[in-house]
């Protein structure tokens, strides 16, 4: 035996298979897949909107052009993709790192909330530096719930699962005492919320529509950085890192804890950013269901694309066209709107069903 | 009831773990086998019990061919096994446990069972009190436990792997006891173990593996040692070892890597204790010992991975006894753990992204460019075949062992490698060794553990020997054979080179 290296004789430099093959395995994955999700998800809806009585092609034109009706819908699917868009994209990072944010619903709640204590405490100052501070509330509102999971999870090994959940109801219960306490209407306490803030707060709209260019613009702003985040920088690459691996991240010198502190501090940022946007943006003051499920809903979007950063952006778009759309349904036909959660549900639900096929042929 | 196996095979991707063994088991003796890490011991035997599933072959039970696909199937068939780490339930009781899957009659009355219990227990000698938590009995109980339920459960084949590790003496003679009465009720018993002392004392026959092949089938016992050894770990006289035999080029006055001053350090159930080793630069250890017998506790030890309970730990002759695992890296401490894809790697990355986590260039934004380029200079330097940008999951193992020494840096100066050729052909371990002897000769002091002797005696300076968390003081390498090695490994004449001051 000599001490030389292996040569090209070792049995690892066996050739590798025929390329062929493996060039066209993806597409046929891509389509197998595409043909599970797509044919699984209109078969279920299918089912659903046969048993509860509707035409099911008229129910899906309405859900899937409902919210290009017109520009007012337009501007509401726009109003709702921004904050929708603005979670996917905290998600993406916490997904990224390994961790199911489930709290984000929470984060947004608290983010909506501090937002609001300047617009109450200081409405004097002027209206440019009221909404600077709003957000910036909300963003750090959002950030403190979320490093309290953090928090939870290092030093008590609870589960972030868990704990978000539990601060959801607390985020809740916390807007409900403030609708119902603190900063009830003058007079009477109302589910409505709070008293409107001022017209002259609100964040400026297009003219003669619902339409904050402002929202959009934060929304694209903090997707872009995530996927910067993700793919451009060494923060981002061992943030992914953590989240595939973390005793081996740990072993090659990643700080893997102080990574999964900063996916969730930037989650919650960004959700309560999200938050901070329902206030000045579309409610325009603090109502109990501020949050309208858009964390929830982004957590479907992200699971959907697999937490990449790309997709998030047109998945974001097509959910929040469903949600829009969907409003037309009791107008039209008289079925609740809540089909829309249906089929958005049972998208990802398949999605993960042709995933799991997928492995299993490996 | 008699045990017949005809050609068993059982692969994992490319490796045979068991390869077309024919092995028979007459009722009423107790059978051991024996063989290496890695033979193929525990396969055999989760095939028999049904928690694997053969490619081909066949098993009869007293003639008649049986269907063992489920562990379920194969306790119908009469054939159970009891696992080296208890597989029981620790939210239940004693009695729920030996309750559980005891056979299924409607209605089947607990009272009843708690009589079963408790005359199983006079009947074999144990100490399982039905309403203890499992939480409270000792892995000995646990283990006792479940032989009954699998008693209870109707099984005429009791397979026990390594049933004596974490067990104390006097349930050691209590199982040994159970054991032969067992057998004289003509049940059959299959005693899986790497300990020789334990196999002459209790077994009627042996039959030995290597390489998941049969290669001493159900010899009557007694054996003489030497015999079984040969058998167990091939012939000696392997070819001449490819090692640099220069002494270890440390002055005695330079300060050591590690220096430990009465540790006691514990993982799981296993205890290492007051362990006082100075571990020079330059200098290649191997730990031997069966598997679990405190290797991997001390590497773990060194590498910052695993806190001491008491005593010292000095790195480079700083206090390191608290110190997190990040400072054992600042100090250029690198650790290799055995399972690659579980600790060591991030498979789903690519070489270029696993340096560019472990150079840690400065700036914020990656420069993809300049790491490609590097990962290119890492591939042919060590030879990796891969391209810069193929996840390390989809390369082979010794091309991954590779790209983990490539990730090393250069200014290592201790390194602990667990297993660091298993699973790789001879080629590639002799190239991963000739990486580590080169770093060697650089003062990099290498620990690593390994269950091959031709390794640990080619490549080693010193040697520690593992036996049940006793460790034996550093024995030179160059007056050590393969016999007295694997004399040692099982226990005999350790007293003679235990480490005084335990």
């Amino acid at each position: 035996m000599t001490d030389n290296l292996p040569t090209e004789t070792t049995p690892e430099a066996l050739p590798a298979p025929p390329l062929p093959r493996t060039r066209m395995q993806p597409a046929i994955q891509l389509l197998t897949s595409a043909a599970i999700i797509i044919g699984g998800t209109l078969l279920f809806t299918t089912l659903v909107l046969l048993a509860s009585g509707t035409a099911p092609l008229e129910a899906y034109r309405l859900i899937l052009s409902g919210a290009f009706r017109n520009p007012r819908t337009i501007a509401d699917l726009i109003m709702l993709t921004a904050p929708l868009l603005l979670c996917s994209a905290g998600l993406t990072l916490t997904f990224s790192a390994g961790l199911y944010n489930l709290g984000i619903e929470g984060q947004i709640v608290i983010g909506a909330v501090l937002a609001m204590v300047p617009l109450r405490l200081l409405p004097d100052l002027p209206p440019p530096v009221l909404w600077l501070l709003a957000l910036s509330a909300g963003a750090s509102g959002g950030m403190l719930w979320a490093l309290l999971v953090g928090v939870l999870r290092l030093y008590t090994n609870v589960s972030e699962i868990f704990v978000g959940l539990g601060l959801n109801f607390i985020a809740i219960g916390i807007t409900l005492y403030l609708v119902f306490g603190p900063w009830k209407r003058p007079g009477v306490a109302s589910m409505s919320g709070t008293e409107p803030l001022p017209e002259a707060l609100w964040l400026p709209t297009l003219e003669g529509s619902r339409l904050v260019p402002l929202a959009p613009i934060i929304a694209l702003v903090g997707i872009s950085v995530v996927w910067f985040a993700l793919t451009r920088t060494h923060w981002g690459l061992e943030l992914r890192a953590t989240g595939l691996n973390l005793a081996a991240a740990e072993r090659l010198g990643v700080p893997a804890h102080a990574r999964l502190v900063q996916s969730l501090a930037g989650c919650g940022a960004l959700a309560g950013l999200a938050g901070a946007l329902q206030i000045l943006a579309v409610y325009r003051a603090l109502i109990p269901n501020i949050s309208s499920g858009i964390g929830f809903l982004a957590l479907l979007v992200v699971l959907l694309v697999r937490f990449n950063p790309v997709w998030v952006g047109p998945v974001a778009i097509l959910f929040a066209s469903f949600s829009i759309g969907s409003i037309q349904l009791p107008l039209q036909l008289g079925i609740d709107s809540s089909i829309a959660g249906v089929l958005q549900g049972t998208l990802v639900l398949f999605a993960l069903i042709a995933q799991g096929v997928q492995e299993r042929r490996r | 009831m008699d045990v017949q196996i005809r050609n068993l095979t059982k692969t994992f991707g490319s490796l045979r773990a068991n390869d077309a063994i024919s092995l028979s088991f007459a009722a009423g003796n107790i059978h051991g086998i024996l063989g290496e890490n890695g033979a193929g011991k525990s396969t055999l035997m989760k095939l028999l019990a049904g928690f694997l599933q053969r490619d081909s072959g066949e098993v009869l039970l007293d003639g008649q061919p049986a269907r063992l696909h489920t562990p379920a199937a194969a306790l119908a068939a009469g054939v159970g096994m009891v696992h080296q780490d208890p597989m029981d339930i620790p939210a239940f009781s004693a009695l729920e446990n030996f309750f559980c899957a005891s056979p299924r009659r409607a209605l089947p009355s607990l009272a009843v069972a708690r009589q079963r219990l408790i005359q199983l227990n006079q009947q074999l000698g144990f100490t399982v009190a039905p309403d203890q938590p499992l939480a409270r009995l000792t892995v000995g109980q646990r283990q006792q436990l479940e032989i009954m339920r699998l008693l209870a459960c109707g099984v005429k084949v009791l397979i026990l792997d390594e049933p004596t590790t974490g067990i104390t003496a006097a349930q050691k003679t209590a199982l040994f006891a159970a054991l032969r009465r067992l057998t004289a009720q003509g049940e059959t018993v299959l005693f899986v173990s790497h300990k020789l002392d334990e196999v002459a004392e209790l077994c009627q026959t042996v039959s030995i593996l290597r390489n998941g092949r049969v290669v001493g089938p159900q010899l009557a016992m007694p054996q003489p040692q030497a015999e079984l050894i040969k058998l167990m770990f091939g012939q000696e006289g392997a070819p001449a070892p490819p090692r640099p035999t220069t002494a270890p080029p440390t002055p005695a006055s330079a300060t050591p890597v590690w220096q430990l001053n009465q540790i006691t350090v514990r993982e799981g159930a296993l205890t290492v204790s007051n362990l006082t080793l100075s571990l020079p630069r330059g200098c290649v250890v191997g730990l031997c010992g069966l598997d679990g017998s405190g290797q991997q506790v001390l590497l773990r030890l060194l590498a910052g991975r695993l806190r001491p309970e008491r005593g010292q730990l000095l790195l480079h002759g700083v206090d390191v006894t608290r110190a997190p695992y990040r400072a054992f890296r600042a100090a250029g401490i690198e650790y290799l753990p055995a399972d690659r894809m579980h600790d060591g790697v991030i498979g789903a990355l690519t070489l270029t992204e696993h340096l560019l986590l472990t150079r840690k260039p400065h700036g914020l934004i990656i420069n993809r460019a300049d790491a490609c380029t590097q990962a290119e200079t890492a591939i042919a330097a060590y030879n990796i075949k891969a391209t810069p940008d193929t996840p390390l999951a989809s390369l082979s193992g010794g091309n991954q062992q590779r790209a983990m020494l490539a990730l090393l840096s250069a200014e290592c100066t201790g390194l602990l490698f667990d297993q660091p050729t298993r699973g790789l052909d001879v080629v590639s371990a002799r190239a991963i060794w000739q990486r580590l002897l080169h770093r060697r000769t650089e003062g990099t002091a290498i620990v690593f553990a390994s269950a091959d002797f031709d390794e640990l005696l080619d490549y080693s300076d010193l040697l520690l020997v593992f036996f049940g968390g006793q460790v034996s003081h550093l024995l030179p390498c160059a007056t050590m054979t393969a016999t007295r090695l694997a004399e040692l490994i099982g226990g005999v004449g350790f007293a003679e080179v235990a480490a005084r001051d335990g």
